[in-house]
């Protein structure tokens, strides 16, 4: 008898070491819990910040008091590894899109339908696997101070030249994704690198002003705003537009000749239990993302993309040519430049 | 009246709507199955481009095979169908890139050549398109594949639609087809409609052959209804034949048995024996009238099926038939009184003549001795009138009608012989003529009778 109960502690602890040691396997960067007044929870898997999803939660919970919310926020990659090895997530959010189209083709993600979803747009969604609720583009944050008296580059052209010819005010002053590690800071590279030949020399001139590499958006705004950096290159501008707003040092640099824009795409993995709450919640996103109030919500919705301004490219598409770049020869060969280019000296 | 068998024209219609269903169905599935092939085949050639352009990439690199997955290699798939995308790159069974676990299609023999297969991937059926290519890589040359997969969603949705669309063309083309068919089967009965009219459009006694041009398919029934019109013809003309021969066969023996008795009449002298010699001339008499009558009957029935339409001058055709029956008034001192004008008509003057001695022979067997007869001919109305009347007994108080039903007589002249067909006859050849005959009492105690005969003027 004693010996069964032994058996079963034995046991019970055992899988429960095995379900921390899986827990313990994503590098979680930020975690909150948001009870319902059910036991229902919907298990959140994200790549945006808290402070960004928060006003967006609360509200859904208003509406939906009896839906629990388990907030969890990762980097994309580590995101990307969560649903392939079927951690249990009911809703993957994630600004890499590549990432996330990969997960829906390589069968990670479910197909989800209602009527929300029929509203969207067609460029807006795939297969009914993953969808899009934000269009958000990479921008170039500036420290004002350090612009005083230049005349502001409208173009990459221009950059270049104003980096080139202002070395010692910029050396060590330039920041930008790392793109080895941050999944989106390799989706605005590659796309950036596809869209025009600037991206090569821009880069090498960065490479030059012994450039900070970041993993996240947030971090080099705040670098920005110290007067740490001079300049953030591919910033995600719906968070430099939340900082621009309570920090008159910051300033937005518009560049005219393209601009990339992302979408935030969500999508419920094929591993997820309550799908019914995911879709509850995935509705909500979406009816965020093409609401017509643009200010309601620091995530810019869907129809900003198909804004007719002559620098507005369209969003970057959600199709197999995202996969491209995740190709692991492409992605070696992707770095290996890009590390040459940034890795002077 | 027999029930018809069926329709032509509704058989022919829904034979042709049969055929319009099945041809319709045939070609539904025909577009549906091309459409569904093209589409395939549409996915193949943007399968080929993709392996192409990524083979195109394929290149050594300090002896090692190196590549770079384009992003147009892609792109292009994406553009025709949200399918999901599969790729990989090997040499020989080791994996350079893309998903290990793509297996199982054929590797292509000689260099260029691209092979398609279709084979279950994840859980789902992809088309695959697989390309080699030699590269020279360190010491020797390597074969390489690649291979790009997709799945079939967007060509299943573009076969569907395709067969939808040819689905509502076929059922346009089956109400079309349909319409044409009871089009085209009233259009062909049109020529059997015509002769089906020709011939109801004929006298009852037009027994001419149709002479109408017939289509090909009508001849033969054209053909047996004119053979068998002039069998009829034949056979009536026989019995025509039969009916003269039989006329003269009663009439002349009849005539003989009278001439005989009217001999031993005048040589016998027993008054019982004059007597009942008188009887036998009398029932001779009126069989042989009879016989008269009955075959005039028949006569005007033959003849009317065909009638002669010569011009016939009304007042001669009268004077001609008074004359021919004056002995017989004499006999009971009955004189004519024939008033006549100029009246032509067409017609048959035997037929005429029957008619026209059947009335005055009537008159003058139901008129009293020393009585006259009184007989007009005149136009009136349009019409020649031929109006016979007599001082006899009238027609009784029957309905005139039924003294012109065969064997039928007036309620009043029991005691008189005769057969009945006289008044019958007479209104046939009327008929026959377009004609009437009709009979009316003089005044009300019902002595004297008119009968009013009425033709169409020449």
């Amino acid at each position: 008898m004693r010996l069964a109960y032994l058996a079963l502690g034995l046991s019970l602890s055992l899988s429960l070491f095995a379900q921390i040691a899986l827990a313990q396997e994503i590098d979680v960067e930020a975690q909150r819990s948001y009870p319902g007044t059910s036991e229902r929870v919907v298990r959140v898997i994200s790549t945006a910040d808290l402070n960004i999803f928060e006003p967006f939660l609360q509200q859904f919970q208003r509406s939906n008091p009896e839906i629990g919310i388990d907030y969890t926020v990762t980097s994309s990659t580590e995101l990307h590894r969560a649903i392939t090895q079927n951690h249990a997530f009911d809703l993957a959010i994630s600004s890499a899109m590549d990432l996330q189209f990969k997960l829906a083709n390589d069968g990670f993600a479910q197909t989800y339908r209602s009527s929300v979803t029929e509203e969207l747009p067609v460029w807006a969604s795939w297969r009914d696997l993953i969808f899009a609720f934000t269009s958000e583009p990479a921008v170039v944050v500036t420290y004002r101070a350090d612009f005083d008296g230049l005349v502001p580059p409208a173009t990459r052209q221009d950059l270049i030249a104003l980096l080139r010819e202002n070395t010692d005010q910029f050396e060590g002053r330039v920041g930008t994704y790392d793109v080895r590690d941050s999944g989106l800071g390799y989706l605005f590279a590659t796309q950036e690198a596809r869209s025009s030949d600037a991206y090569w020399r821009l880069t090498e001139v960065m490479g030059r002003l012994d450039p900070q590499l970041y993993c996240c958006s947030a971090q080099m705004i705040d670098d920005v705003a110290s007067g740490r950096l001079a300049m953030a290159y591919n910033v995600l501008g719906s968070y430099a537009a939340q900082r621009i707003e309570e920090d008159d040092r910051l300033a937005i640099l518009e560049l005219e000749d393209f601009a990339n824009v992302m979408l935030r795409t969500a999508l419920i993995p094929s591993a997820a239990e309550n799908i019914q709450d995911a879709g509850a919640l995935l509705d909500a996103l979406l009816r965020e993302g093409m609401r017509d109030v643009h200010d309601s919500w620091v995530l810019p919705p869907l129809s900003d993309a198909g804004a007719p301004e002559p620098a507005a490219f369209g969003p970057i598409r959600l199709g197999p040519g995202l996969m491209v770049n995740l190709d692991q020869l492409n992605r070696r060969a992707f770095l290996d430049a890009w590390e040459s280019a940034m890795e002077q000296d | 009246m027999m029930r018809p068998a069926g329709s032509i024209g509704r058989r022919l219609t829904l034979l042709l709507a049969a055929i319009a269903a099945l041809l319709s169905l045939l070609s539904w599935g025909m577009v549906s199955s091309f459409s569904g092939q093209a589409a395939a085949r549409t996915q193949d050639n943007v399968l080929a481009a993709s392996v192409a352009t990524i083979a195109e990439t394929l290149r050594s690199e300090q002896g090692r095979v190196r590549l770079e997955l384009p992003y147009s290699a892609f792109a292009m798939l994406g553009a025709i169908s949200q399918d999901r995308v599969f790729y990989r790159v090997s040499i020989a069974d080791e994996t350079l890139t893309g998903y290990d676990d793509l297996r199982g299609g054929r590797t292509p023999e000689s260099p260029g050549e691209v092979l398609f297969d279709t084979l279950d991937f994840r859980g789902e059926t992809v088309r695959m398109a697989s390309i080699s290519r030699v590269v020279l890589a360190g010491r020797g040359s390597v074969p390489v594949t690649v291979s790009v997969a997709q799945t079939g969603n967007g060509i299943a949705g573009v076969t569907a639609d395709l067969s939808r669309r040819a689905a509502m063309m076929s059922v346009a083309f089956f109400i079309l087809a349909v319409a044409l068919s009871a089009f085209a089967a009233r259009a062909s009965l049109q020529p059997l409609n015509s002769i089906a009219q020709a011939v109801s459009r004929r006298g009852p006694s037009d027994l001419r052959p149709i002479r109408r041009i017939a289509p090909r398919e009508l001849e033969p029934l054209v053909a047996s209804l004119n053979r068998l019109m002039e069998r009829l013809g034949q056979s009536i003309r026989r019995s025509e034949d039969f009916i003269t021969e039989a006329a003269h066969r009663v009439r002349t023996p009849l005539a003989t048995v009278r001439a005989q008795a009217e001999i031993a009449l005048h040589t016998v002298t027993g008054d019982e024996e004059k007597k009942s010699l008188r009887r036998v001339i009398r029932a001779v008499d009126e069989s042989s009238r009879s016989a008269g009558q009955l075959l005039d009957h028949a006569t005007v029935a033959f003849r009317a099926e065909d009638l002669d339409r010569r011009l016939i001058e009304t007042s001669e055709l009268t004077k001609s038939v008074v004359e021919s029956l004056s002995p017989t008034a004499e006999m009971k001192d009955i004189t004519f009184d024939l008033s006549v004008e100029a009246t032509p008509i067409r017609g048959d003057a035997i037929l005429l003549q029957t008619a026209l001695r059947n009335i005055l022979d009537n008159a003058v067997k139901y008129s009293p001795p020393e009585t006259t007869v009184k007989i007009t001919v005149r136009r009136a109305n349009g019409l020649a009138e031929v109006e016979i009347c007599d001082q006899g007994t009238g027609l009784g108080l029957g309905p005139a009608q039924q003294l012109t039903e065969r064997f039928k007589r007036g309620d009043n002249v029991a005691g008189v012989v005769g057969s009945g067909l006289g008044l019958t006859i007479a209104e046939e050849v009327m008929r026959a003529h377009g004609g009437t005959l009709s009979l009316r009492n003089i005044d009300e105690e019902g002595t004297g009778t008119c009968v009013l005969l009425t033709l169409p003027l020449a």
